[in-house]
């Protein structure tokens, strides 16, 4: 498979056993040359060679083509989360470029195979995803192009209502959400076998029994519990062919696949860039070589106006904690220390910065990482602001520098992936088969004409009317889409969700 | 790979889109501004798949690093990639629409029937010019200069070229020849002559409306002739010929002799275009306010015995300015009843291009 020429091939073995060197412990890592136009097709699949068939990845294809052939952009980089991990570089880069990368791909080989939140990961995926592609396909000839296209693009638009938080213990049994499956806890316990019958007789089981069935019909909760996992919810429980649970299933898959990917961003970025950095600069470059890669590593790690890089901050941040391990800055006697020149020269030669670091990258994801160590000093250090349109002017402004304020921003941006968290409350409402959602407001409104389009996408699959609660211009809401037409009610006056409704609601 | 599959699905998409939304792109003046030779960029907001995600708001805010107090700008407007550009709709990109395309979509939009060109001469010529190069060849033909360069590039890229001595030996397979290539030769020739009143009557929205007519026009006599003249002649009380650039940009003021351009006209076709080779197309528009009587019964006389007999088909369209519309048409349409060498039309309004140019190309001449 590798195809590197030979000049590269040494660089690669120098650099690999660097990074063995210095601690890194990695899949196995193939490194593939390859052109800009492969790597643009490459990059459309998100990294894979085989993905099923989708004008999605034909549309990320024209796009990273013709900004490529414009100059506008150049992917440099682009490592798969597998056993064996695949790199790829780029044909005409410069000798320096391509040790970098490499140097930086050890560094994300090393995150993927020890961060906890891959651990659960399919690294097989390159398959996984080919026998994606081949089932699709078969799909595709059985039914058609445009019916299976229209059911992936339905379910594409659903892809993120996946529970991020369930990728460590294991997704949801959707068996156990269902009402029936609460356990008989009328029976009183038994001893001694021949008293069964006397403890609980037949006549008080069946009794019980039926006083159960009638509750169940009365008010039959279901899902017990919200569901964070709309996907899974619906493979199980919407009324689909077999070929479109499947394709459902498939869709899920790869938003399970790479939802740890944006999970770790800034800390993967950072830790691949702070190792880059390392090796580079103490091992691999020679003389010649600093100007450049100084210029290209500062154009990795410059944050520009209004951009977050995550480069930038993870690297920072992974160097920071490393000096302030060394150097024992933590733990109570240094939260507590008002004394600033006692700060300015504490050194208490703890010397646990390496251990500190490779321990974050083992147990940590973006939220944590940033929750713990994000401190004042460092937003003071790195002139970190919170800035705002500014609606006169139609400008960005500095908003504030307060860190409190700092921190609940980048936070905030990360949680949940940016995404809305979205709940099914009730897959019966009204007692009419309707689908409940359940949006957490957080402060932002959902962006209305996609919430329209993607409830008519949920339509399609439930196939029957579907509710969705959320605040909107600083009201509670409930939104319903019939199939046909939207409505919406106010939920200010009763909380309650339904119940002032149910009278309004016509006998059609 | 599949990605050219999936890349050619995402074009045919964005057509589509182009397709359903064609009367747009006819009346407004979109596509004429990113007219290259072969194809016309069209400029289409990336289509997305919906997903519930948080409204624009969230874009308004962000943490960012560097100097400034609170309330000072923060360096460029709109600042940078994460700022507003992950915005939907803000996504530009282009789909390259071919001619050809733009033609079909027009003729599948308004049934245009094919142009049946005059004569049926419809044979194409076919002319051999030297003009490709081939690796194989008659060795009369070989062509040294390239050649040499093959060997050269070789020597060098093999790293045995010295400079020293650079003596080029070259191998079989650096061999170049001169190799025939065949031209098609279009047998059936089409010229358009687009005749407007640019007198006082006729506004800027008017100028408008007959440059959108012209362009459309264009592209579906294109389609059915290779190579097609197109002549511009714009009169007031008389007429001149121009460029397609100052046809559309003359303002004049003064009257109207709807005549003098028609004998300009005349004057064009008997010199350049003989009329059996030729199929010819004369489009005229104007606002139909002719000075005189008098004129007009020149004008009807010249179509009655020179245009109407040597023309495919003569077209006039009169657009409806401010001031009304004029008396022309109504003398036309009284003169030449049922007949089919001449097609009127009447254009109010922008939303009359397309059942206009529907009008001008319906008949299939």
């Amino acid at each position: 498979m590798a195809n590197l020429t030979l000049e590269l091939e040494a660089e690669r073995k120098k650099i690999r056993q660097i990074a063995k060197d210095c601690g890194l412990d990695f899949f196995e890592t193939v490194f593939e040359l390859i052109n800009y136009d492969q790597i643009s097709q490459i990059a459309s699949y998100g990294g894979f060679p085989v993905r099923y068939p989708h004008w999605k990845f034909g549309m990320e294809y024209e796009q990273l083509s013709k900004s490529y052939e414009y100059g506008l952009s150049k992917i440099y980089e682009m490592v798969i989360n597998t056993d064996p991990c695949y790199a790829y570089l780029m044909e005409g880069n410069s000798m320096m470029d391509q040790k970098l990368v490499m140097a930086h791909v050890y560094g994300h080989a090393d995150f993927f195979k020890n961060n906890v939140w891959f651990s659960k990961t399919n690294r097989k995926m390159m398959d996984q995803m080919a026998n994606h592609a081949t089932r699709i396909k078969r799909y595709i000839d059985r039914h058609g192009y445009e019916v299976v296209e229209k059911f992936i693009d339905t379910c594409l638009s659903l892809e993120n209502l996946i529970d991020r938080h369930s990728i460590l213990n294991g997704p949801q049994k959707m068996d156990e959400i269902r009402p029936d499956a609460k356990k008989d806890n009328f029976l009183f316990k038994v001893e001694k076998p021949y008293m069964r019958n006397y403890i609980n007789p037949p006549a008080y089981i069946a009794d019980q029994k039926q006083k159960q069935n009638e509750k169940n019909m009365q008010k039959s909760q279901f899902p017990l519990s919200p569901v964070r996992d709309v996907l899974a919810f619906l493979m199980h429980y919407a009324p689909l062919e077999d070929w479109q649970q499947d394709i459902l299933s498939i869709v899920r898959d790869e938003s399970y696949y790479f939802a740890p990917q944006g999970m770790t961003k800034t800390l993967n970025e950072g830790w691949a860039s702070y190792w880059h950095s390392h090796m580079m600069t103490r091992h691999i470059l020679n003389d010649s070589e600093i100007i450049d890669f100084a210029d290209h590593h500062s154009g990795t790690t410059f944050m520009q106006m209004g951009g977050y890089n995550p480069y930038k901050v993870g690297i920072e941040l992974f160097r920071d904690i490393e000096d302030r391990w060394n150097r024992g800055r933590f733990g109570r006697a240094w939260d507590e220390c008002d004394d600033v020149r006692e700060r300015k020269n504490w050194n208490k030669n703890t010397n646990l910065g390496r251990d500190k670091i490779f321990e974050i990258r083992k147990i940590y994801n973006d939220v944590t990482f940033i929750d713990e160590f994000l401190t004042e000093d460092f937003c003071v250090r790195n002139k970190m602001f919170v800035y705002k349109m500014n609606k006169e002017t139609g400008k960005f402004e500095v908003d504030t520098r307060d860190f409190k304020d700092i921190k609940a921003k980048l936070l905030f941006q990360m949680t949940n992936f940016g995404q809305p968290i979205i709940r099914i409350e009730d897959a019966n409402f009204e007692n009419r088969g309707e689908l409940l959602l359940h949006h957490t407001h957080e402060g932002l409104d959902l962006q209305p004409n996609y919430m329209d389009a993607t409830m008519q996408n949920l339509f399609s699959i439930w196939k029957r009317p579907i509710n969705l609660v959320t605040l909107m211009d600083n009201e509670a809401q409930l939104f319903r889409y019939d199939g046909n037409q939207y409505t919406k009610h106010s939920l200010t006056d009763n909380n309650k969700v339904g119940e002032g409704e149910q009278q309004e609601l016509p006998k059609a | 790979m599949s990605i050219r599959e999936d890349q050619n699905r995402f074009k045919s998409i964005i057509k589509g889109k182009v397709r359903d939304d064609f009367k747009r792109y006819v009346t407004s003046g979109e596509l004429i501004g990113k007219r290259e030779d072969e194809f016309v960029k069209i400029p289409m907001p990336r289509i997305d798949i919906p997903t519930f995600r948080y409204g624009p708001k969230q874009n308004e805010q962000g943490v960012g690093q560097g100097d400034g107090e609170a309330g000072e700008g923060s360096g460029k407007p709109g600042g940078g990639k994460g700022a507003a550009g992950d915005q939907a709709g803000e996504h530009m990109i282009e789909v390259e629409i071919s001619m050809d395309e733009l033609a079909e979509m027009l003729g599948e939009k308004l049934e245009l029937p094919k142009i049946l060109p005059k004569g049926a001469k419809n044979i194409l010529a076919e002319k051999n010019k030297y003009s490709g190069i081939s690796p194989v060849g008659p060795e009369g033909l070989r062509k040294f200069k390239q050649t040499y360069k093959k060997a050269l590039t070789r020597y060098i890229s093999s790293g045995t070229y010295n400079p020293e001595d650079p003596m080029i030996v070259p191998i079989r397979r650096d061999f170049q020849y001169r190799s025939i290539k065949k031209t098609p030769l279009p047998h059936t020739k089409a010229v358009v002559i687009y005749m407007m009143d640019v007198s006082g009557s006729m506004g800027d929205e008017q100028k408008e409306i007959v440059r959108l007519e012209s362009f459309w026009i264009n592209t579906w006599l294109k389609k059915h002739y290779k190579g097609l003249d197109t002549r511009f002649i714009i009169h007031d009380a008389s007429a001149k010929e121009v460029d397609e650039n100052t046809f559309f940009k003359t303002s004049e003021s003064g009257g109207t002799l709807i005549s003098s351009a028609y004998k300009l006209c005349q004057q064009i076709i008997q010199a350049d275009y003989s009329t059996s080779e030729w199929n010819i197309y004369p489009f005229h528009f104007s606002d139909g306010d002719n000075w005189s009587g008098e004129d007009t019964r020149i004008c009807l006389s010249l179509l009655k015995e020179f245009f109407l007999p040597n023309v495919n088909v003569f077209s006039y369209g009169q657009v409806e300015s401010k001031y009304g519309s004029g008396q022309f048409l109504k003398d036309l349409q009284k003169e030449f009843t049922n007949d089919d060498r001449l097609t009127l039309s009447q254009i109010e309004g922008r939303d009359k291009i397309l059942s206009s140019i529907k009008d001008f190309l319906g008949k299939g001449k």
